[in-house]
């Protein structure tokens, strides 16, 4: 049972480190457009010469 | 679905081809097309050519590939330069919609006005035209690869983009212009006020949410151990590290999720009214008081999964409270974007020129550059962005958005025209009066933003009612600890705090103030705006409902009310001559008559001539004929009349021969189609309907007979009427008043709910307790209806709260509830209430049958 010592210690550094990246996330815009990026995947630039 | 592009077999095959641009049909002979990867493809017009090349140009020919619907087909060639967009580079312009950012962070740093030399510039993009996914990252492809552009996202959700670029290497006319060329059109996106604030308003209260539910799921897996545990198989370290875990989880519950309803807590103290945010605030501050110290000090059980779950709870009915606040308030804000973004703006020196000399002049400008004196053209199906005289001869124009009134209106030159209305006819100019904050649908939505900041009567009540509960809740809730102290003090705390959060009145607070902001939107919706609180609560209570003006039930213009044969003629040959002899004039006593001979066919009329005062002569098939005046029709054939209705208070119009007489209309003031189901509605919810008018006696008693209102006053005074509405106060009665709200101030201002009609007054001038956008009967008949019902709604919600409250509170006493089940408890009664208000919107569908038929029976 010595390993709950670490490992709840453990699950709540890992909460807080999910909160703040989930933060992160939102607030710089992930969550705005949920469609686009999935298709800017693959519409990318046909055209390899250009510097786009 | 991708479109395929056309090639030359098919158009061998005779299938007219579709142009590769916009998938139209190519017209034959057209010869519009471009090279695409070596082969040619024909396009329908120059401007799918114009676009397709720019697309080309810029490497984004994958759009073709996998777009999934056609872009719209482009009206004309677009603008090269752009010249109208210029204008959103002046700083004055873009102070209203750009920010500065710093160049290094990009997005989302703000600078301060100081620094705004070499910072970037972002703006907010409206987008039109985008049909799919496809146009989304053509668009973000074209801007992107715009030299000076930093950043750009398409959000195809709602069609906004966000741009982020250096001045000193572009300007934005040119990343419009750009964006112009591949087809669409965007402009720049300023938010509304309110819409700001409703945004940031959600994602405070989501975050707080958020927080509270992660520590609630967390708290709960610490928790939920140490309760299934056997005695003893847990070693007190491992219970103690538990305890810290759920301590140190609940921490940002308690001083990030909670803070609102400890400040609230706290302003209520301080005003010395307790709500209902104080037993909330009180219990959660005691349950983790009490859990802290059995962590730190002498260890016992602890409830942190409680109050976070509690918190969570609380903030979930919170949220879903400010949804349905946010909803019905965007009836009202809807009005505020009525008013276009960009308007026509015509050279005044065009203003002597014929009708249409200027409008190929015209240059496209925001809105906010117009000013009063301008001339603005407004074309077909476009919104009218301000409020100004028509000076086109004639106009159509649909205000079904402002007033709900669902027919097209006609205007003539000189006549106002109000900012928001649709161009339902073809292409107009005007002159524009009032700008901005001026017009009227800005008074109007002022007016309605009061209302709902203002705290009626009813609402004030049960708040007053929830503080004293509050009291009695903190009696009680000590009550129940002392007494358990006797019983067993190790549950004295538990059980105090349980019957602390369970009775919380949460509902009761809410009760009344959910039903009153949806049934306000809901009116607002269907033309009424409330200017005042009390009105919703007044036009429920009220008794009587007073007619201040005459030409609230008619049509303020001559009809023709009855038809007399003198002579040996039918009646339709009476008709359709008056009509003919009538048909040149544009007299209001002459389009009466065009108007009821419409089915019928006119006699040929010839040798026109009119006495002006006396009426109009005509020759048909070789008689002469007069139409108008006793007098005048009577010198032709020299008889003298003799009807009863010589002394009629109607105008009576004649018509003769040079042998005699041969018919007399009675025209008059028509009642509109639906007064008489409005009138009728109104007695059928109990009210008695009275009519003070300032016209002849004979004309509202007619007026009055014809609708079945038994109350009927002429020839009133103001100080009459004010007379009239006290005496009926006295005798008990709650008088809603139904008038001219400038006029008539001291009578509306008398009566206990007043509404004025909008009808062409100053709105700014306006003091009733609600306005009648629309004018008709209908409509108050309707929002009557609503406000009963919004009554009966607030009745429920109390009723419920109340007994949900006296039934768990003894629950709560004999220690039957623990503080997870109190949680629940409460956050549920509050939702039930949230929702039956919400059943307004719904049983407001209900009314509207009664307005669809009127409707009909108007067309």
């Amino acid at each position: 049972m010595d390993i709950l010592y670490l490992l709840i210690p453990l699950s709540i550094v890992l909460v807080l480190l999910v909160g703040v990246v989930f933060w992160f996330a939102l607030k710089s815009g992930q969550f705005d457009d949920l469609e686009g990026p999935a298709l800017r995947v693959i519409l990318d630039d046909d055209t390899p010469e250009e510097k786009k | 679905m991708f479109s395929t592009p056309t090639t030359a077999s098919d158009t061998a095959e005779g299938r007219a081809p579709a142009c590769f641009h916009c998938g139209l049909p190519v017209p034959a002979g057209c010869s519009f097309g471009l090279r695409v990867d070596g082969e040619w493809q024909s396009v329908c017009c120059p401007g799918c050519e114009a676009i397709a090349q720019a697309i080309l140009d810029r490497g984004l020919q994958g759009y073709y590939r996998l777009r999934d619907a056609d872009p719209a087909k482009p009206g004309e060639l677009p603008d090269d330069a752009g010249d109208d967009l210029r204008l959103y580079d002046d700083p004055l312009v873009q102070s209203r919609f750009v920010r500065n950012v710093r160049p290094a962070l990009g997005m989302g740093e703000a600078v301060a006005a100081g620094e705004a030399k070499g910072a970037w510039r972002e703006a907010e993009l409206l987008l039109e035209g985008m049909r799919c996914v496809a146009c989304a990252w053509l668009v973000e492809q074209t801007l992107a690869g715009m030299p000076g552009v930093k950043r750009a996202q398409v959000i195809h959700a709602n069609n906004r983009a966000r741009i982020v670029w250096n001045p000193e290497e572009t300007r934005l006319s040119v990343l419009l212009a750009a964006v112009r060329a591949v087809g669409y059109r965007a402009w720049p996106y300023e938010r509304g006020r309110l819409e700001l604030i409703e945004k940031g308003e959600r994602s405070d209260a989501l975050w707080r949410l958020f927080v509270a539910g992660f520590g609630m799921m967390q708290v709960m897996m610490y928790a939920v151990p140490v309760y299934l545990s056997d005695a003893g198989s847990m070693s007190a370290d491992v219970e103690q590290l538990m305890r810290w875990a759920g301590f140190i989880l609940t921490l940002p519950v308690m001083l990030y999720s909670a803070a609102p309803f400890f400040s609230g807590a706290w302003r209520d103290l301080k005003a010395m009214s307790p709500g209902m945010d104080v037993p909330v605030a009180l219990g959660i501050a005691v349950a983790f008081g009490a859990s802290t110290w059995s962590t730190v000090a002498v260890p016992g059980p602890v409830y942190f999964d409680s109050v976070a779950m509690f918190v969570f709870l609380l903030l979930g009915g919170r949220y879903l409270e400010l949804l349905a606040r946010q909803t019905a308030g965007r009836s009202l804000q809807r009005l505020a974007r009525l008013i276009p973004e960009t308007a026509h703006r015509l050279p005044d020196t065009a203003a002597d020129a014929a009708e249409d000399g200027g409008i190929n002049d015209s240059e496209t400008v925001p809105v906010a550059l117009i000013r009063p004196g301008d001339r603005v053209l407004v074309w077909p199906g476009e919104a009218i962005p301000a409020d100004g005289d028509l000076e086109s001869i004639a106009a159509t124009v649909n205000e079904a958005l402002l007033t709900g009134e669902s027919r097209p209106v006609s205007r003539k030159a000189g006549e106002t025209l109000t900012g928001g209305a649709v161009n339902a006819g073809s292409a107009l100019v005007m002159r524009v009066t009032r700008v901005g904050a001026d017009t009227v649908l800005s008074s109007i939505t002022r007016m309605a933003e009061c209302a709902l900041a203002e705290r009626p009567r009813w609402v004030e009540a049960a708040g007053r009612a929830a503080s004293v509960f509050v009291l009695a809740i903190l009696f009680c809730a000590l009550a129940a600890g002392i007494v358990w102290q006797w019983i067993d003090p190790s549950r004295a705390l538990w059980v105090a705090v349980s019957v602390l959060i369970v009775t919380c009145p949460c509902a009761l607070s809410l009760a009344t103030p959910v039903a009153m902001t949806v049934a306000i939107g809901e009116m607002a919706r269907r033309g009424l705006v409330v200017a005042r609180g009390h009105a919703v609560e007044a036009l429920a209570r009220a008794t009587d409902c007073v007619f201040d003006k005459t030409g609230t039930l008619t049509q303020g213009r001559l009809a023709l009310l009855e038809v007399r044969v003198v002579g040996g003629r039918s009646r339709e040959e009476c008709m359709a001559l008056a009509a003919a002899i009538e048909q040149g004039s544009e007299h209001p006593v002459a389009r009466a008559l065009q108007g009821v001979a419409a089915g019928l066919t006119l006699p040929n009329a010839s040798a026109f001539s009119s006495m002006h005062g006396g009426g109009v002569e005509a020759v048909i098939s070789g008689r002469r004929y007069r139409v108008g005046n006793a007098a005048f029709v009577a010198l032709l054939h020299g008889r003298t009349a003799s009807l009863a209705w010589l002394h009629c208070t109607d105008t009576v119009v004649w018509l003769g021969d040079e042998l005699g007489w041969l018919a007399a209309f009675r025209l008059g003031d028509g009642l509109r189609p639906e007064s008489r189901r409005a009138v009728e509605a109104l007695r059928g919810m109990g009210k008695r309907v009275h009519l003070l008018s300032g016209d002849a006696h004979g004309v509202a008693l007619r007026t009055a007979a014809e609708l079945g209102i038994d109350h009927v006053r002429g020839g009133e005074t103001p100080a009459g009427k004010l007379a009239y509405v006290r005496d009926l106060q006295r005798a008990g009665a709650c008088v809603a008043m139904v008038g001219d709200g400038v006029n008539d101030a001291p009578v509306l201002s008398q009566a206990d709910v007043s509404v004025a009609l909008a009808g062409g007054s100053d709105l700014a001038q306006v003091k009733a307790d609600a306005v009648l956008l629309s004018d008709s009967p209908a409509a108050f008949a309707d929002a009557v209806a609503l406000a009963m019902r919004a009554r009966t709604v607030m009745r429920q919600n109390l009723v419920w709260a109340l007994a949900y409250n006296l039934i768990v509170l003894p629950l709560a006493f004999a220690g039957m509830v623990t503080p997870l089940i109190a949680g629940i408890g409460m956050s549920a009664s509050s939702l039930v209430v949230v929702a039956n208000a919400l059943r307004l919107k719904s049983a407001s569908a209900r009314v509207s049958p009664e307005t669809a038929t009127t409707d009909d029976a108007k067309a």
